[in-house]
């Protein structure tokens, strides 16, 4: 075990799928001499140079449409868009092309491109640069969209996404980009089909992805101090969804609490809420109670920041509230 | 063969396949009019010049996107016709399977990528297709076929840029064939001489007359070897005419008849003939011929499709995902 940081694990995913694959390079924003919008890639310009670490103009649409591009000349571009509100200038390529190419060919034409998209609040960066889109993405069909929210996932999930014959979204939380942990030294590809449960328990289901997972997790914490028992379940994987593994922690707990830091309407919560109620509603001996994101952009100070994002306490409440 | 001898052969060659083009064209709006073909269909009766010069100045390991005017690039670029009209019936012998239809044809044997119906969406796929011929050093070339109406789009510009910044061998064709739907470009562009535009990005850029197969194919010939060479991106601004409507749904109330009339006297296919057989090249007789090989070709597509099978419901959800075997 070695104490590292997010970053720093997906510096090395980075690194280690640049050097064992010569078709791999990474392109984007800032992304080499200035070593990354979030220092994620420092260093790698020096290390391998700027066929491979390729910084690119302001021009999303064109930046991620030649990675898809890229990807279908034979190479594994892995693009990085600074941050999830300005991916909405490359929407266009994500959604029409690289989601779509594959069916619309007839099967002829796989788009294997990585594309890493820092996502999330929580640093007062107001209401351009603090959503969380995932959810978003998520509906559609053709790409994978994966939500790293530990360490092991930070390290090993690119490795996974490059092996994947179709296009993989990532989507790493700007706020953990700086914290902490203890990471095992040979930690490497991990499967990007699966939730986990991050933490048993018997009372309470407690599904949370990305940014979302650590309030659930403090949340549980505090739960067990009161004689709580709640499971978390980290999603991992948004799309294609792990329906199985929360409905078989739900069929134990029988009680179910979303959180994400999405906004509630049309919201990933509200998919994990309908799947539960059409496949194990009689499971339920509570209605589901969901925390999500408060309706509003998100504003800039720290209070109102926090006050519009689940927090523990809320998590909290909505378990008590299903607990009874 | 001698020289000149090898060019009559080409010019006969380059007729072919113009009125191969014009001829599918026109079945198809008969095909059309049957409901055989449904959805959008975009033709490009009177700009197969564009379509044939530019893809005959490409070698068979070069790549191509297009737009969703596309029938001619595809048949230009040998896909078989037969694999067409078979798209467009929906059936799953059609080069996308039935899955695209007349707007999206694929061929990936062929490095043919499309098929794209977002105005200008193409047009980055392309700067990366050309981008990893570059980075694996394979000296090819990237030709990326769109309308007028695509250069006022924001992907257009950033495509151009990115690719002349990293000197990438794609050759940007532009047909300019006056009209983005029902807006003229002068209606929609503040500095209509697209090829200046194009230059001022720092990449070589030529104005073509593009109902002239020949001035196409050879502006396209020094596009490609110029790209080919490392010269970095071309830019050919093809200027061209659709003599029918935008789509089959479009009345065509906003230009006169007057204008089309002028156009259809530069009609690409005649232009050729004529100066074929005013060189004594080919005669009437020739000619006949020529149309009923190409009539005979084009019934013999349209029964092989029509004979295909559609596919069945239960594959609906294949190739949303790649099939990993
Ligand atoms: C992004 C986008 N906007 C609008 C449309 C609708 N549309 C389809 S074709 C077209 C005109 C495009 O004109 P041009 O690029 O000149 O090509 P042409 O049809 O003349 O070949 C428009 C507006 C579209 N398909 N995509
Ligand atoms: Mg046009």
């Amino acid at each position: 075990m070695s104490t590292t940081t997010y970053r720093e694990a997906f510096r090395a995913g980075l690194r280690e799928a640049l050097a064992v694959d010569d078709r791999v390079f990474l392109m984007g924003e800032d992304v080499g001499r200035y070593g990354g919008c979030f220092a994620v890639s420092q260093g790698l310009l020096e290390e391998f140079g700027e066929q491979r670490i390729r910084d690119t103009p302001l021009s999303e649409s064109a930046f991620v449409g030649a990675g898809i591009g890229a990807a279908l000349g034979g190479m594994r571009p892995i693009v990085e868009i600074m941050t999830v509100n300005f991916s909405l200038l490359a929407l266009d390529q994500i959604l029409n092309n690289a989601a779509t190419l594959l069916h619309m060919s007839g099967g002829q034409l796989g788009v294997p491109v990585v594309i890493r998209i820092p996502t999330g609040p929580g640093r007062q960066l107001a209401a351009q640069h603090s959503h969380t889109l995932e959810g978003w993405y998520a509906h559609i069909p053709g790409l994978r969209v994966v939500a790293p929210a530990t360490l092991a996932d930070a390290r090993g999930m690119l490795a996974t996404a490059l092996i994947d014959p179709d296009p993989v979204l990532i989507f790493e939380q700007i706020a953990l980009y700086g914290a902490s942990g203890e990471l095992a030294d040979d930690a490497g590809p991990v499967d990007l089909d699966h939730a986990v449960v991050r933490r048993p328990g018997s009372d309470v289901t407690l599904v949370a992805y990305g940014g979302s997972l650590a309030p659930a997790l403090a949340a549980a914490e505090e739960l067990a101090v009161d004689g709580v028992s709640a499971e978390v379940v980290d999603l991992r994987t948004l799309r294609p969804l792990d329906t199985e593994t929360v409905l078989e922690s739900v069929r134990r707990t029988h009680r179910l609490v979303v959180v994400d830091n999405g906004w509630r309407s049309g919201s990933l919560s509200a998919e994990i809420a309908a799947r539960v109620a059409e496949h194990a509603l009689y499971e339920l001996d509570a209605p589901v109670e969901r925390v999500c994101a408060v309706e509003v952009p998100i504003p800039y100070p720290r209070h109102l920041e926090e006050a519009a994002l689940p927090g523990p306490a809320d998590v909290m409440a909505a378990a008590r509230r299903a607990v009874g | 063969m001698t020289a000149s001898l090898r060019e009559e052969k080409d010019r006969l060659e380059l007729l072919t396949e113009m009125l191969r083009i014009r001829r599918f064209e026109e079945r198809s709006v008969e095909l059309y009019s049957s409901a055989a073909i449904r959805g959008f269909l975009h033709l490009c009766i009177g700009e197969e010049a564009v379509a044939v010069g530019v893809l005959q100045a490409l070698g068979a390991d070069d790549a191509v996107v297009s737009t969703y005017r596309e029938h001619g690039h595809a048949l230009a670029r040998g896909v078989p016709m037969q694999a067409v009209f078979a798209e467009m019936f929906g059936r799953t012998t059609g080069c996308s399977r039935g899955r695209g239809g007349s707007m999206h044809l694929f061929d990936a044997s062929r490095r043919f990528y499309g098929g794209n119906a977002i105005v200008a969406g193409g047009i980055p796929v392309a700067v990366g297709l050309a981008l990893a011929d570059a980075m694996q050093r394979r000296p090819l070339v990237t030709a990326c076929l769109f309308g007028d109406g695509a250069a006022a789009e924001g992907e257009f510009h950033e495509s151009l840029n990115l690719a002349a910044l990293w000197r990438l061998p794609v050759v940007f064709c532009c047909e300019n064939n006056q009209y983005a739907m029902g807006t003229a470009l002068a209606r929609s562009h503040a500095q209509t001489d697209l090829a200046l535009r194009a230059a001022s990005y720092g990449l070589r850029s030529w104005a073509v007359d593009g109902m002239d197969v020949l001035a196409v194919r050879d502006a396209a010939r020094l596009a490609v070897d110029t790209a080919r060479a490392g010269g970095g991106p071309c830019f050919l601004e093809l200027r061209t005419y659709r003599f029918r409507a935008h789509s089959m749904y479009d009345a065509d109330r906003y230009r006169g008849k007057a204008e089309i009339a002028r156009w259809r006297e530069r009609d690409p296919v005649e232009l050729l003939a004529s100066a074929l057989v005013a060189e004594g090249v080919i005669d009437t007789a020739r000619r006949a011929a020529l149309e009923a090989e190409v009539a005979a070709e084009i019934d013999r597509a349209v029964e092989a499709a029509e004979a295909a099978s559609l596919e069945p419901v239960e594959d609906l959800t294949r190739f949303v995902r790649s099939e990993v075997s």
